[in-house]
């Protein structure tokens, strides 16, 4: 499977470098070895997930009792969590990182993938969502750990999108 | 009164039966002791049942999720996972549960001990009129909880077995779903003099607590 592991490695060891301890997730083909590595370490705790929106509650849980977390989830995950991400995390104004892999842009080749992929950002930049592509290892740690800050200053959702550039290691 | 507040041509299942359910008032308040614990966590849904439990006296450990329908019990799992040594309540209604049946599975999946999870079933929507939900048509909320395999599900329809439903939950270690069926009725007025931003930092304020107390009992 061509999915990145060094760089999801980077992604993982920058969110335990901020103290995510809680991730919960539902998986897709580009999060796969992000849920491994999260499963496979006792520090973590790991909620799989039904659906995305279940995951905005679970995250405002572990922030109420200090707990760091964050979700990882497709942009159609995304998506389907719109409104607890609306009528939770930015009515009661808390911070949410978000880890969106941005499937249907640049190089996709699953036809499904694309309609999602195209309104992922206007959807983002609508509900006025910081948004930052995630997408050169060398940068992944510092912005991780700007996303973070920014999320609990701020108290807001900060989605950060996982690019094909920084998951996928097919030669292009 | 609560006639007032159902739609018109609402006819709840099995009419005699309504008549002897229990209020979710005096469920609410035959619980209440518990509930204001200081080291007791509490989350209700939004409408009448925030509104009552708040008329019995709100406490720092109580948050009133005035939207985002479905997730209190979602909210709920995170902080029994994140507060392993708070006993959490969830205080769910049955349209809350059926926007989001999935989070049973992922309780049952996790089933922290120090999650109970009551479900006030009174067969409607009656924050919005009253109109009837699925339950009201058979469908079975304690079923689909047991079948997700939330490891015990226990059913009560009155005040007492309720109450002692609770107690053991709450006792046992073990993740319940308690389902209750309740009368269609509620307050007058849902208001509560309690801003939603005042409610969510004052929470936080007190899991924070007991999260540090927790922390320090252990070392």
């Amino acid at each position: 499977m061509p999915v990145s592991v060094a760089n999801s490695r980077v992604i993982y060891d920058a969110l335990k470098a901020v103290d995510v301890r809680l991730v919960s997730a539902l998986p897709e083909t580009w999060l796969v070895h992000l849920i491994r590595m999260a499963e496979d370490d006792p520090e973590m705790t790991l909620v799989r997930l039904a659906k995305e929106e279940e995951g905005v509650g679970i995250s405002a849980g572990a922030h109420f009792a200090g707990v760091k977390s964050a979700m990882l989830m497709q942009n159609h995950g995304f998506l389907a969590s719109v409104n607890g991400i609306v009528s939770f995390a930015q009515l009661y104004k808390m911070p949410l990182l978000m880890l969106i892999s941005h499937r249907g842009d640049l190089g996709e080749l699953d036809p499904w993938q694309t309609q999602g992929g195209m309104v992922t950002l206007p959807i983002l930049r609508a509900l006025g969502i910081p948004s930052y592509p995630l997408s050169d290892p060398v940068t992944v740690p510092r912005i991780i750990r700007q996303a973070q800050a920014l999320a609990e200053s701020a108290l807001t959702p900060v989605a950060l999108l996982l690019t094909r550039d920084l998951m996928w290691e097919e030669a292009s | 009164m609560s006639s007032e507040l159902r739609a018109p041509g609402f006819e709840p299942s099995g009419a005699s039966a309504i008549e002897q359910r229990m209020r979710r008032a005096d469920a609410l308040a035959a619980i209440y002791p518990t509930l204001a614990r200081d080291d007791v966590v509490v989350v209700t849904i939004m409408g009448a049942v925030a509104a009552e439990l708040y008329s019995l006296g709100h406490r720092p450990g109580f948050f009133y999720l005035q939207h985002a329908m479905g997730l209190a019990s979602s909210l709920g799992l995170g902080l029994a996972l994140s507060l392993p040594h708070s006993p959490v309540v969830v205080i769910d209604g049955d349209g809350s549960l059926l926007m989001n049946l999935g989070t049973l599975s992922t309780m049952a999946r996790y089933r922290p001990g120090n999650l109970t999870h009551v479900v006030f079933d009174n067969e409607s929507l009656l924050s919005v009129g009253g109109f009837p939900t699925a339950t009201s048509t058979g469908t079975d909320l304690a079923g689909i909880a047991q079948a997700a395999g939330v490891p015990v599900v226990r059913r009560t329809d009155s005040v007492d077995a309720f109450a002692a439903a609770f107690d053991e939950a709450f006792a046992g270690g073990e993740l319940t779903t308690i389902l209750a069926k309740v009368e269609a009725a509620g307050p007058k007025s849902f208001h509560m003099d309690l801003p939603m931003l005042e409610n969510r930092f004052q929470f936080r304020r007190q899991c924070r607590a007991l999260a540090a107390r927790a922390q320090l009992d252990k070392s």
